[in-house]
């Protein structure tokens, strides 16, 4: 019914269509990266398309750190806001890194799950692989403020 | 900063920063260096954005910034300059970045072995101890170090 779009109002028609894309696209930092998402069962698979401009090692070449710390963040909030009731969206507190391989000139797929989901934060790990899952070129471990503060 | 008279630490920085497609895409700007520590900024850019709601950067944003800085610290540290890779990085996220402003990240490195580099690092807009967020960070020397640094 409203039509202000707002976070909140796009997360609920998203949810409801049962495509996060629609949200993704609202994102963005999302769509400047090439972040898209498909529902894979209760799971999402992410994908970070390649593009020249997230190159961080030009001699490798290797997608930057960052970039690809950013998708795994990315893909952690999305698939909280997959599983849990609320369409708030959870803010990130820490978040842990780990770098595995370097990340070729290619797309990269994450996936993320869930390991607790409290009634105000939530542990999420997530990890991203180029062509074999079994071997991840990164991994996040994040903790979330999934409520907001009562004030 | 000033083209002319750069330290060796500064010129890792101004050059790195001209050949890193991605640090380009973000619009990152050399503010100081030193061996073993620097200064970004990044300019505020609405593509950016992780929630368009409140035009707050995206987390990944400040990710790819701290991951940035660390690196130049980390590459000007050893007494001859050498090749890093990102082992992790661990981000506490300590409130949101304002707005409309320009975010400035700080790394140094508080601990060099032969292979590894120890940074912590901070992100803030103008104020250094008003901290967006804050960061540990261990790096791994990938280049070939000469034998009398290996002592």
């Amino acid at each position: 019914m409203t039509s202000t779009g707002s976070t909140a109002d796009l997360i609920r028609s998203a949810k409801q269509a049962r495509d996060l894309g629609q949200f993704v696209d609202a994102i963005p930092y999302a769509r400047f990266l090439g972040i898209t998402v498909a529902p894979e069962g209760d799971q999402l698979l992410a994908t970070l398309a390649y593009r020249d401009s997230n190159i961080g090692n030009p001699q490798l070449p290797a997608l930057h750190g960052g970039v690809v710390g950013a998708f795994l963040e990315t893909t952690a909030i999305l698939q909280l806001l997959w599983q849990q009731e609320s369409i708030l969206v959870p803010k990130t507190i820490t978040i842990t890194v780990d770098y595995l391989r370097s990340a070729g000139p290619v797309d990269t797929l994450a996936k993320a799950t869930v390991t607790k989901l409290g009634s105000r934060v939530a542990n999420v790990h997530a990890s991203a692989w180029q062509d074999n899952p079994e071997k991840p070129v990164a991994a996040i471990n994040a903790n979330f403020l999934v409520t907001p503060a009562e004030d | 900063m000033n083209e002319d008279n750069l330290s060796p630490a500064e010129q890792i920085m101004f050059h790195g920063l001209q050949m890193i497609p991605h640090s380009g895409e973000l619009g990152i700007e050399p503010v100081h260096a030193a061996r073993g520590m620097a200064i970004c900024k990044l300019p505020y850019q609405e593509h950016l954005v992780g929630d368009p709601e409140t035009g707050v950067l995206h987390g990944g944003v400040v990710t790819t910034l701290i991951d940035t800085v660390c690196g130049f610290a980390g590459i000007s540290a050893p007494e001859v300059p050498s090749r890093i890779a990102t082992l992790d990085l661990r981000i506490d996220y300590l409130r949101p970045a304002k707005p409309g402003r320009d975010l400035f990240a700080r790394a140094e490195v508080y601990k060099l072995t032969r292979q590894i580099a120890f940074l912590k690092a901070e992100a803030y807009e103008d104020d250094p101890h008003d901290l967006v967020a804050s960061a540990t960070a261990t790096f791994m020397f990938t280049g070939k170090r000469p034998a009398a640094e290996s002592s």
